[in-house]
């Protein structure tokens, strides 16, 4: 009881600094509210699906950045579809990343570009280790015969 | 509740997105097809290119189709201007759903014939609004429904004398921050 109990305190304490230290935004709370109980795992497939796409972007972002002569139109619809899918999930700060990345395409600056891409990879990697750790707490919660609290 | 289910056709290239209308939808009651493409929005709608466009299924029938407005090769508008120049298709109301909140791509998409723009990401509050628009009105809706919702948007944004529908002031910044679409 009391092991549920601290883990569900641990759960609350970890979901809330994400949010004020910016990483998760309400968008990320919206999404665990249409979870349910005929689909428990609708928040962990959608940030999956959410890995999958970040994962082949960041390969196109590298792979665009590195011709001899860049195409800064597609490396800004790389960039679009980044942002569009973080603020999907809430995942704020790797969005606001994209914001800067985009107008140092339209400025077709390369070395802005380059040094927001390895921003990008930074702050995706740190969402992506911050929501499995999420994720975690919440399985062992579950294991433990307890209820994942709800955010407000 | 006895609610006939309204069936929504959802457009989107991102996978993400497609997962997360397609929950929203669901949870609003909603039948839900979702597709990756305009294209293939086209062809779910019969309204293939190659084929003949008469072969549409009745228990296929779309309430309402859902688009982003951001797709590679055919965007939403253009699914958009598509189905409203269908005569089999143009009653099904069109809302357009993007990340943008621009003015004027806002206003393109109303006067084309747009049910609504939704900024994204979509809330479930949208979705209930809508309801409530397409269960409201039938499908003899078109030209009153345009006006109406210009309106609605211009009385909400506390914009003072924006009545003109024809020509449009050039949009200050002040215009542009201004989130007229999702009220």
């Amino acid at each position: 009881m009391a092991a549920v109990a601290q883990l569900q305190r641990q759960f609350i304490e970890y979901t809330t600094s994400l949010h004020n230290e910016g990483y998760l935004d309400d968008q990320f709370t919206q999404l665990q509210k249409l979870q349910d109980e005929s689909n428990p795992d609708f928040v962990v497939e959608v940030v999956s699906l959410y890995f999958e796409d970040s994962e082949k972007l960041l390969n196109n972002l590298a792979t665009a950045l590195q011709q001899k002569i860049v195409d800064y139109k597609q490396v800004d619809s790389h960039v679009h579809q980044f942002k569009g899918s973080s603020s999907s999930i809430g995942a704020q700060r790797v969005a606001t990343v994209c914001v800067h990345f985009r107008n140092f395409c339209e400025e077709k600056n390369l070395e802005g570009c380059v040094r927001c891409l390895q921003q990008l990879k930074q702050e995706y990697i740190l969402v992506r280790s911050k929501l499995e750790a999420l994720f975690r707490l919440e399985q062992q919660i579950v294991q433990a015969g307890g209820q994942i609290p709800m955010m407000e | 509740m006895n609610q006939p289910e309204l069936h929504v056709l959802a457009v989107d290239d991102s996978t993400v997105d497609r997962k997360v209308i397609q929950k929203l939808l669901q949870i609003s009651s909603f039948k839900v097809t979702v597709v990756d493409s305009g294209s293939r929005a086209l062809q779910y709608l019969g309204l293939d290119e190659e084929k003949n466009s008469d072969c549409r299924f009745n228990d296929l029938k779309v309430n309402m189709i859902m688009t982003d407005y951001s797709m590679p090769g055919m965007t939403g508008f253009e699914l958009l201007k598509k189905i409203k120049n269908s005569s089999t298709l143009k009653e099904i109301p069109v809302v357009i759903m993007s990340s943008e909140n621009s003015m004027t791509r806002i206003d393109r998409c109303l006067e084309e014939g747009a049910e609504d723009y939704l900024l994204k990401p979509v809330k479930l509050s949208d979705l209930r609004r809508l309801k409530d628009t397409i269960l409201k009105t039938g499908p003899d809706h078109t030209d009153q429904t345009q006006t109406r919702k210009r309106k609605h948007k211009i009385d909400q944004s506390q914009e003072p004398d924006y009545h003109d529908q024809t020509l449009s002031p050039p949009s200050s910044p002040q215009h542009a921050q201004t989130k007229r679409a999702r009220l």
